[in-house]
């Protein structure tokens, strides 16, 4: 039997500037009936443009150079986008990463369910929005009758991403393209949706390309797996021989990923950061920090975990000043420290940094390297310009950067060179203590993982404390010393790492902690029977 | 204590009708004061160089020009509030009763030229977005941005030169009167409108695009795309409604422009309307009338305005039904 999908020496280019650079150099890719084909890489490997490709779609700014694309018997490439247009959609569809940006805004889901199959002439819309209850009850979706008459802001992200493949399902498609479904969600979330997903392709048959730059993820999902880097093929296997028996060095090093810990280190340095009772609340009623109280040690770090809402940015900004607290204290190498930032001295701001999660909105782009680690030197040391220079090179070799960056802009470094620059300007002001707000969250696992091991390193040499706020649990067990969890604005546990992370746990820790995917291709399985169980 | 939880948009209602009242009261002080300011004196204009400063004493004292400003003021408000703007000085005439018609005249005119130029305007907006960079887009803005670049005055020169001297279609004079019929009266207004509505359409047209196509880069359009949806669909179901909030505020200002800023419009026709009354009251120092008229102008102004916010906070998904 044909394959239903047959792309072959397809090349796809980019525009930068006047020339057309290449993003996707040759690539073969076959997708047999009911079939789900792992696409793994990093940022820039070329999997979303591949993806993409299978519908004869690029987005602006890029084109198909050469190649064939054969879907079903048929040559999609150089097809009339009005063939096309019947195709997209109706036999291939797609899922996005954003369920939130996906939806349109202004329009209830059911109705965006039922655009499609009304628009390709394959069901009334009375027919399509039945069609819809039985796949939104399919998809385990809560109150299938109604919720499809809700606007998309108005349910949760979780359920948004399960809507978004309900509505890809609606004219029963023979593939779908899933571009990153589970990135942006919670991994106690990431599970329901990855079970609902596999549910549906194998109830209808329905072939899929999942992308995704978790190894993990796609090992639960995947029939067979492609390593792309940089627009070329790493390795392609069967998904079981792929785990089992990685045959490039870089296939490896995905795998082991995040595989270093921490040493356990004692617990008794004197305290430095002492919350104390803290509750705060944005508009004055609802609370959404509740008797928080932690204590960070001097060259210690402690991770601050919990799913997205838990509260742990809203306790950064408390801790920096930003949002001052309704009631409880802050004692800070000694001192308490005022509530709102702007009435803290020079020198208390000073002793305490930030550095946030996407380095490309916290440096501005039209500042050279110089100027952004050079402003905090002149801020609060008050150094010549000729200081300046010197201490930034020092710092720049710090964050092991080349000296030739200070006279660059961020737009031209990569994204772990952009936080490698950030923690660089956190550490120009000596702090005791700087608060890392998910800093790894918007890097690629092995750019990541480097960014890790520098502030480890960092750590040791300069006695530095970090208040590390983050969702990954196995960025938790590589750099912390103490665990906080947090859920609804309320501290659930807290301890050494060891005792947190070894059982038995709290019922909440123990979700999060088995929620987290493992390059076990059986992982969801297992789980999902066990919860079933219980 | 007891807490008052109200829907959203109507506490946000509230806060806007409270803020509109607000500007009013601003303007109202503004007006009054800029008056004051203006050189030259009342009296001396209506009676002239040669009255003597008892005749000019006396005058003041009946028109109560000797009173405190801030009595005045107060006189002034208060009767307003209530719709009494007293008595036109130049002929004595009440001065609700003088703007009454004239007013009419200028929402009449505004009227026309916004039925016409706001559906001309929203339609080829959105064309030129979903047409974008053809020929056909070239066109329209070309078309527009020329239009938008001439003086509306020299826009009606030319258009009276085309239409009422080289081809005799339309009046190059509007005057119209109370006792004229519709389609009369719209006869008469032919060429002000269309005016009016070549420059206001070219506002509101480039408006309509440029947030359409703002809108079109967004990642649900990329996805009404990968649906395979028709891109008229896409433009009209799913940039359009995104896209409104943008448009009506521009609608809103445009129309209020309209309303207000026909004085050259009006003078150009020698049209009956509430701008040309305004350039005459200054000419003769009528303060009742001036600040009559341009308490109206404000109020116009200001409650269109406030439409154009009621209506986008209505048509915002999320501020109509929250969580």
């Amino acid at each position: 039997m044909p394959p239903l999908l047959k792309i072959r020496n397809i090349v796809i280019e980019g525009q930068t500037g006047e020339n057309w650079e290449p993003i996707v150099k040759g690539l073969d890719l076959t997708l047999h009936k009911g079939e789900i084909l792992g696409l793994i890489g990093e940022s820039g490997a070329g999997k979303s443009t591949l993806g993409l490709a299978a519908m004869c779609y690029t987005r602006p700014g890029c084109r198909i150079a050469s190649g064939s694309i054969v879907f079903d018997g048929q040559e999609l490439f150089g097809m009339p986008e009005s063939q096309l247009r019947n195709l997209r959609g109706a036999r291939i569809a797609y899922v996005a990463q954003s369920a939130a940006a996906n939806f349109n805004p202004a329009h209830r889901l059911i109705r965006q369910y039922a655009e499609g199959p009304v628009q390709h002439g394959l069901m009334t819309t009375v027919e399509a929005e039945a069609n819809a209850v039985a796949i939104y009850e399919q998809l385990l979706l809560p109150d299938p009758e109604n919720i499809g008459y809700r606007f998309p802001h108005q349910v949760s992200g979780g359920q948004l991403q399960r809507a978004m493949v309900a509505m890809a399902m609606s004219c029963r498609p023979d593939i779908i393209i899933f571009d990153e479904p589970t990135t942006a969600l919670d991994v106690t979330t990431q599970i329901e949706v990855l079970a609902a997903i596999r549910e549906i392709t194998a109830r209808y048959d329905t072939a899929a390309i999942y992308i995704t730059h978790d190894l993990a993820v796609v090992a639960q999902i995947a029939d067979r797996i492609m390593v792309l880097r940089n627009g070329d093929l790493v390795e392609e296997n069967d998904a079981r021989k792929m785990l089992a028996h990685p045959q490039q060095s870089y296939t490896r090093d995905l795998l082991a990923v995040r595989s270093f810990a921490k040493k356990a280190l004692d617990a008794d340095s004197e305290v430095i950061l002492d919350v104390a009772d803290v509750t705060a609340s944005y508009n004055g009623q609802d609370n959404v920090l509740e008797d928080i109280s932690l204590q960070v040690r001097r060259g210690r770090t402690v991770a601050l975990v919990g799913e997205s809402g838990s509260g742990k940015s809203t306790l950064a900004r408390v801790i920096t000043g930003l949002l001052p607290p309704s009631s409880g204290s802050i004692v800070f190498q000694g001192e308490e420290l005022p509530p709102a930032m702007k009435s803290r001295r020079r020198e208390e701001l000073r002793r305490l940094q930030m550095i946030y999660q996407m380095p490309d909105t916290a440096l501005n782009p039209r500042q050279k390297i110089r100027m952004i680690i050079g402003r905090p030197l002149q801020f609060y040391f008050g150094l010549s310009a000729q200081e300046q220079e010197q201490r930034t090179l020092e710092l720049l070799a710090q964050i092991e950067l080349p000296e030739e960056y200070i006279d660059r802009y961020p737009t031209e470094l990569s994204g772990g060179e952009k936080q490698r620059v950030c923690i660089a300007r956190a550490l120009a002001a000596r702090p005791a203590l700087i608060i890392c707000d998910e800093v790894t969250s918007a890097l690629d696992q092995l750019v990541a993982e480097g960014i890790l091991r520098l502030l480890l390193d960092l750590q040791r040499k300069l006695d530095v404390s970090y208040l590390f706020i983050t969702h990954d649990l196995a960025t938790v067990k590589a750099i912390a010393d103490e665990i906080v969890v947090m859920r609804d604005g309320r501290i659930v546990e807290q301890g050494p790492r060891n005792e947190i992370l070894t059982p038995p746990h709290h019922d909440y820790t123990d979700l999060l902690l088995s929620s987290v995917p493992q390059m076990d291709p059986d992982w969801l399985d297992n789980l999902l029977a066990e919860r079933e169980a219980a | 204590m007891q807490q008052w939880h109200f829907h959203p948009v109507v506490r946000l209602l509230a806060q806007r009708i409270g803020l509109g009242l607000l500007t009013l009261w601003v303007i109202s002080l503004l007006i009054f004061v800029g008056i004051q300011l203006l050189p030259g004196d009342l009296a001396d204009a209506v009676l002239g160089q040669s009255a003597t400063p008892e005749t000019v004493a006396a005058f003041r004292h009946e028109l109560k020009l000797d009173l405190p400003p801030h009595i005045r003021y107060l006189h002034w408000l208060s009767g307003a509030v209530e719709g009494d703007f007293g008595r036109s000085l130049a002929n004595q005439r009440p001065v609700a009763e003088l703007i009454g018609w004239r007013f009419g005249n200028s929402l009449f005119l505004a009227g026309v030229t916004a039925l016409i130029a706001v559906p001309l305007a929203v339609v080829l907006g959105l064309m030129a977005a979903l047409y974008r960079n053809t020929l056909f887009d070239k066109l329209i803005s070309t078309s527009t941005l020329s239009v938008i670049s001439f003086p509306e005055f020299f826009v009606a020169y030319i258009l009276i030169a085309l239409f009422s001297v080289q081809l005799p279609f339309f009046p190059s004079i509007a005057s119209i009167t109370p006792d004229m019929g519709l389609g009369q009266k719209l006869y008469a207004v032919f060429l002000p409108c269309l005016t009016l509505a070549l420059v206001v359409t070219a506002h509101m047209m480039r408006q309509t695009r440029a947030a359409i196509i703002n809108i079109l880069a967004s990642a649900y359009i990329e996805m009404a795309n990968l649906k395979g949806l028709k891109r008229m669909r896409i433009v009209v179901l799913h940039a359009f409604p995104n896209a409104l909030s943008p448009v009506i505020n521009v609608i809103a200002l445009n129309l209020a422009y309209l309303v207000v800023g026909v004085v050259i419009v009006e003078v150009v026709f020698v049209y009956p309307g509430l701008g040309q009354l305004l350039v005459d009251s200054v000419a003769k120092r009528d303060i009742p009338v001036v600040q009559a008229s341009g308490l109206i102008f404000a109020t116009t102004y200001v409650l269109l305005n406030l439409l154009a916010d009621i209506l986008s906070i209505l048509c915002n998904p999320r501020l109509r039904s929250p969580r």
